[in-house]
């Protein structure tokens, strides 16, 4: 029988949720077809079977927040031929980024009963403070249809095409009416990434963010309009700071709002 | 990486079982076993999952945020998250939902208790019972199964998607209610869906029935909530096979969490009493004459009887409950009204308000204490996992001994396929360290 070389797949976990690397089973319709493409590796979510590196594509899910993960990240990195990170998480430190803005190691004596039963950095942090990132796949959750583009393109090799711009966009593409002219702020869609194709706003809710910075957000402009509108620090503070808030663009936002 | 050498040790006298990272489960995990002279010594199921700090977090934010934020906490059963929170939120405001926008709430509840239950039947544990290393794998012998559990999952996470507007990490439940609300037409497209699934699930309980159980049964303590009317989602009284029945607010005076060295999570026990067990099993075994005429059909027309006390049985239960969420979505639609407003206001009080709700996996516990403005001040969150952790390894303990006569290989997979009946959310169980300010 011919041997046919498929691509290696293999799929990482750090600190994490598990959501992004779900997506992947959430291709109910393109699993099957996907797994006729490549050989999926190393999968532990899905299978007790390991088979050994090196990596054709590595997707890494979760942020850096142990001594053990800054390590072990560095050994993915060498086992992957093309690495991708995948979801807020991975991209940006994801929601666990939440406690960069404190001191983590004052607040952890003080709140935990055996504090040293307990291993965790100061900081959690995305892959690409660690090693060569070869794509940033982003969202919190991921889209699993540019998951899909992303296996193809790495697969025929070629860019991924996700595109930078922002929610507003798509917003307009749907033909969803304005939410932040017609009921108001807080919507970040202008200064948000592209990717989930606008949904919150069809859902009558402004975007909160998901998929990151856009390139080249003015997140200044559009806070300091929000506030000739009424709104307070703490808000606006809380808005840029969540599930990106380490992200440079939102993380300098909310701190300009932290008095 | 994972020790699975299928080396067989003659007269051994100590053994130990280890897998270091336990496959299909979701999170990082492993177990660790020691046999000595035929006695199980030690058993540890470790939880090494990065802790994430979420009760830590909350603290300062604003209570209708607390949905959103909690969902985070887990990929895979995101609508729990979000309903323990927004109920515990509304139990501290006084608020209570009722109509057509509490029936959706149960609606979007079956959607993730499809999607899920089909996963965990077919991806993750069904491999074990029939011998794969993965689903992939069962694929290439056992297509059509396959391709009907995909399009199982796939309607659970269709009503997810089309009440929540996406599978993982909805974005359409809040405090009081819904953002915006589906039409009686977009309901009504998913029945014929649903029916179909209803129909397959059915299937799945004859399936998997025919597994060869491991024979293994324990006196547990099951709970889980019991609602006068209903099969429980989202509200009830908390009650157990031992005699317990309580309001959910008296939840933390019935149950202690214990922190053990190796473990990222905390284990749970009943004060004065010990390991319990939720989930599928207990709920089963607390709720079945809740259960709908096709669903309790299902379950003794392949044998299943009170009490069912074989925990590698849970997948069948997993099918059943599948049946009942499928007929249960279906007479929500059916009996759907489009309500006047998506949502109901709620004003902040300062209050402590709680919620439990039923996850895939078992019950899902979250208290807040607000402030005025309708910031978190305290927050508390148990999740299933935690508190099957102790019931996992008791099992470990007795399972193991009668086996030591298979390779090494054999039995550390069935120690994995007996921590896989839990379903276990690794991801969830360890974010919940001991946020008690002393």
């Amino acid at each position: 029988m011919k041997k046919e070389h498929k691509p290696k797949l293999a799929i990482w976990k750090f600190s994490s949720c598990d959501g992004c690397q779900l997506s992947l089973l959430d291709c109910e319709d393109e699993l099957l077809a996907v797994a006729e493409h490549i050989e999926i590796a190393n999968f532990p979510e899905a299978s007790r079977q390991v088979v050994k590196g090196p990596y054709d594509l590595s997707l890494v899910e979760g942020s850096i927040t142990t001594p053990h993960d800054a390590e072990r990240i560095h050994q993915v990195r060498r086992l992957s031929k093309v690495l991708v990170s995948i979801g807020a998480c991975a991209t940006a430190g994801g929601i666990q980024a939440l406690r960069n803005f404190k001191d983590v190691r004052e607040f952890t004596s003080i709140v935990y009963a055996t504090p040293s039963y307990i291993e965790t950095l100061n900081k959690s942090t995305p892959i690409s403070d660690h090693v060569f990132v070869d794509f940033e796949l982003r969202g919190c959750p991921i889209n699993k249809v540019q998951l899909v583009e992303v296996l193809s393109a790495f697969l025929n090799h070629r860019k991924p095409a996700t595109p930078t711009y922002s929610v507003c966009l798509e917003c307009k593409r749907r033909g969803t009416v304005c939410g932040l002219i017609t009921h108001g702020p807080p919507c970040l869609g202008p200064v948000t990434q592209a990717g989930c194709n606008a949904l919150c706003p069809s859902y009558q809710r402004g975007c909160f963010g998901c998929f990151g910075p856009k390139e080249t957000p003015n997140t200044s402009s559009l806070a300091e309009y929000w506030r000739t509108l009424g709104m307070k620090n703490l808000d606006l503070l809380h808005l840029f700071r969540s599930y990106n808030a380490y992200a440079e663009s939102f993380r300098k936002e909310s701190e300009a709002h932290e008095k | 990486m994972p020790n699975r050498s299928g080396k067989r040790v003659k007269l051994m006298k100590s053994r130990s079982i280890k897998v270091d990272y336990l496959a299909r489960v979701e999170g990082e995990g492993g177990i660790h076993i020691k046999v000595q002279d035929k006695t199980v010594t030690d058993v540890r199921f470790d939880i090494f999952e990065p802790p994430r700090f979420f009760e830590a977090f909350l603290r300062g934010r604003h209570f209708t945020e607390a949905p959103d934020i909690t969902a985070r906490i887990c990929g895979i059963c995101p609508i729990a998250y979000q309903m323990s929170s927004i109920h515990a939120m509304e139990s501290a405001c006084g608020v209570s939902i009722t109509g057509q926008l509490r029936a959706l709430r149960r609606l979007i509840y079956c959607g993730e208790w499809i999607e899920s239950h089909a996963l965990h039947i077919y991806m993750l544990h069904a491999p074990d019972f029939l011998g794969y290393q993965d689903v992939l794998q069962m694929a290439k012998d056992h297509g059509d199964a396959v391709k009907k559990a995909l399009k199982l999952k796939k309607i659970g996470n269709e009503l997810v998607t089309l009440l929540g507007g996406r599978e993982i990490h909805p974005i359409n439940l809040r405090v009081g209610g819904f953002y915006h609300l589906p039409t009686k037409q977009e309901l009504n497209a998913l029945v014929e869906r649903l029916k179909w699934a209803r129909d397959a699930a059915v299937e799945t309980v004859q399936l998997v029935a025919t597994f060869n159980f491991p024979d293994f049964e324990r006196d547990y303590e099951f709970v889980s909530l019991s609602h006068e009317k209903e099969y429980p989602f989202n509200e009830g009284r908390l009650v157990s096979s031992k005699g317990l029945n309580i309001p959910i607010s008296e939840y933390e005076n019935n149950f202690l969490e214990e922190h053990v060295s190796y473990s990222n999570a905390l284990h749970s026990v009943r004060k004065g009493g010990g390991a319990y067990h939720v989930g599928p099993l207990a709920r089963f075994n607390l709720n079945y004459d809740k259960l709908t005429p096709m669903a309790k059909e299902a379950a003794t027309a392949v044998g299943l009887s009170l009490p069912l006390t074989n925990p590698f049985k849970s997948i069948v239960v997993r099918g059943v409950e599948t049946v009942f969420a499928c007929e249960e979505a279906l007479r929500v639609i059916g009996e759907y009204e489009l309500p006047e407003k998506p949502f109901v206001e709620v004003q902040p009080k300062a209050a402590t308000g709680y919620g439990i709700t039923e996850a895939p996996r078992g019950i899902l516990y979250h208290r807040y204490r607000l402030n005025e403005k309708g910031l978190i001040m305290d927050a508390k969150i148990i999740p299933p996992t935690s508190q099957n952790q102790k019931t996992m390894e008791l099992d470990l303990r007795e399972f193991v001994p009668s086996r030591l006569g298979l390779t090494q290989d054999k039995l550390t997979w069935q120690c994995e396929q007996a921590i896989r009946n839990y379903d276990p959310c690794i991801s969830c169980a360890t974010h919940f360290i001991q946020l008690d300010i002393q």
